[in-house]
């Protein structure tokens, strides 16, 4: 009974920020059209037409077609679903690894965990781009590599939002109490520490699913992701490129697309970390 | 203060070191070898294997290690391997164009974040900060390259007024700031975005605290409030976090400068990948990392000096 009552007066406060709320609604039509892609398209993403190449937008092509005649609406919404999917993938697996390094290095403390941290720390100080692009010239172009790629940049931001509140956590009375009565390690983790921080890494976890999508875009746009045909809203804006003179719209609506769904992540994270905890603060 | 520095110092070694270890690791462990990449697909065995000694390839990858180290050191990072020109040479030319860039970004940042962040906190909930909060998160979501293409596209290509590509001559300033224009309002914009966001959560923490209702409970006026009291010590955490912003703005850059064909740290990487330079690359990714950790040390250096309390940590 407690419990319905929280997580109803949450779901209340939820509606009334307005900053989330917008972001929810924008986060949900974007996966609704990523889900639906393959009907919602008029044309086949793939199919390519000469009598039609780098035509403006128009009544038959909304956003035009590109250089070789393929409707750049339709390849938009196939390629909002290769970048949704790859960043809901790589953000989901960096979150689960990421929090239990972080709060399994946090708990057991010592000297080793330590060690990981400094290193997680460090391999944060690269620049994201520089360290993406090294990876992919190691692992070869492809989406399933491109997913191992960003998991790896989002376990250490993951490791170290959680590690820190756990070392604060982990002194307080009910997890003293737990040892007490014997509870495990790995009980204490996840029943006692994991609640603790579920918020912060919620947000996080928003937040970061702009940052993997943006990253998607930029590696595709530098030519190390997922390759063509298949379209990604990356490599789309970068074939686009060569165009801006003669088909400008092949890059603007599919960067448009990439500020679209960014933008959409983002207010929704900001708004659920202006209701869970305000001082928390985000790259 | 001297303690400090020196701890400090010590720190970035490290990191340095795991740094070279981590690029030296991954590039060789990249699939295509450099001397088969150089004589392409019908070169004979005998021939490759000649190559690869030649470049050094052949002997043991602690060698190959242990030299990698001693230029690390001398500052001295060889030559090239696949086109044989000193990389220093490369290096010294490329590496004024990032700067200048970078710089030209954190300056144009910080000089309208930050009032926009404080006008925006003091105002906090009218329209002019819904319009601000929204324009910022606008910049933070937004791909440095696509923002690039943008005004590349507007100020290039409809109204030609800069330059499309091109890093100008570097010795000729007028010429030079001419072809710095574009990219780096593009860079400036983003990370104007950031120290927006910034300063505005900032200042709203500042707010909150004690010392500032002791103020104006004193009397002072409100203008005193915000320049002595609240700006002095909401500034302390963004100068924290000109490190976070320096590998945020240095990844930015790469992404910008292949947009614009600046021949700067960026591009030289991208074509230095494509090639499977292995030694440049090295002295790239080295000079990078040495590039982050300089700014953080610097930024930390500062943070040290302004707040006392962190220097005894």
């Amino acid at each position: 009974m407690q419990r319905l009552s929280r997580s109803r007066k949450l779901l209340r406060t939820f509606l009334r920020n307005r900053t989330s709320f917008i972001g929810a609604c924008m986060s949900l039509t974007l996966i609704i059209i990523a889900i639906f892609s393959y009907w919602l398209a008029p044309y086949d993403p793939l199919k390519q037409n000469v009598y039609y190449r780098l035509t403006p937008p128009e009544m038959t092509h909304i956003f035009g077609t590109d250089e070789y005649g393929r409707d750049v609406f339709s390849r938009v919404l196939t390629g909002a679903r290769t970048s949704l999917f790859v960043g809901i993938v790589s953000v989901a697996i960096g979150m689960i690894v990421g929090t239990m390094m972080g709060m399994v290095a946090g708990y057991a403390g010592g000297r080793q965990e330590t060690a990981i941290m400094r290193f997680l720390d460090i391999m944060m100080s690269f620049p994201d781009e520089v360290f993406g692009v090294m990876v992919m010239i190691v692992l070869g172009p492809g989406m399933l590599n491109v997913i191992i790629v960003i998991t790896i940049l989002m376990i250490p931001r993951f490791a170290r939002v959680c590690h820190a509140p756990t070392l604060g956590i982990k002194e307080m009375d009910h997890i003293v109490s737990a040892k007490a009565i014997g509870a495990g390690s790995g009980r204490i983790i996840i029943r006692h520490i994991l609640p603790n921080i579920f918020g912060d890494v919620l947000v996080m976890t928003t937040l970061w699913l702009g940052t993997a999508i943006r990253l998607e875009a930029s590696l595709s746009f530098l030519g190390v992701g997922v390759p063509p045909p298949t379209p990604t809203l990356g490599n789309m804006v970068r074939v686009g490129v060569d165009f801006l003179a003669t088909g400008p719209w092949i890059s603007l609506f599919a960067g448009l697309a990439i500020l679209f769904a960014v933008f959409a992540f983002n207010l929704l994270g900001d708004g659920l970390r202006d209701i869970t905890d305000p001082k928390l603060y985000a790259r | 203060m001297l303690a400090f520095s020196i701890r400090r110092i010590l720190v970035a070694i490290p990191t340095l070191l795991i740094v070279l270890t981590i690029t030296f690791v991954l590039i060789r462990i990249a699939p295509g070898d450099p001397a088969e990449v150089r004589l392409g697909d019908y070169a004979s065995k005998e021939a490759v294997e000649a190559l690869r000694r030649q470049m050094g390839l052949d002997r043991s990858m602690w060698v190959q290690y242990l030299e990698a180290l001693k230029g690390l050191v001398q500052a001295d990072f060889g030559r090239s391997i696949i086109n044989g020109r000193p990389i220093s040479g490369d290096l010294k030319r490329a590496l004024p164009y990032t700067i200048q860039l970078t710089l030209f970004g954190i300056m144009f940042g910080v000089l309208f974040g930050i009032p926009t962040g404080v006008y925006s906190a003091l105002r906090r909930n009218t329209l002019t900060d819904y319009i601000g909060r929204t324009l910022s998160l606008g910049g933070l979501s937004i791909p440095s390259f696509y923002l690039g293409i943008l005004l590349m596209l507007v100020f290039s290509i409809h109204i030609p007024l800069f330059p499309v590509v091109g890093g100008g001559d570097i010795h000729d300033l007028a010429d030079n700031l001419y072809h710095l224009f574009l990219p780096g309002l593009t860079l400036g914009l983003v990370m104007t975005a950031y120290v927006t966001r910034m300063t505005r959560s900032s200042v709203l923490n500042t707010l909150n605290e004690d010392f500032i209702r002791t103020a104006r409970a004193k009397g002072l006026s409100e203008r005193k409030v915000i320049y002595k009291h609240l700006l002095r010590n909401a500034l302390l955490s963004i100068v924290a976090l000109i490190g976070v912003y320096s590998i945020i703005l240095t990844g930015g850059s790469v992404m910008v400068e292949i947009v614009f064909s600046r021949p700067g740290l960026g591009r030289m990487m991208i074509g230095a990948l494509k090639q499977r330079d292995y030694t440049t690359l090295q002295a790239v990714m080295i000079v990078f990392a040495t590039f982050v950790v300089l700014i953080n040390l610097i930024a930390d250096l500062l943070y040290g000096l302004v707040d006392p309390r962190v220097r005894r940590k």
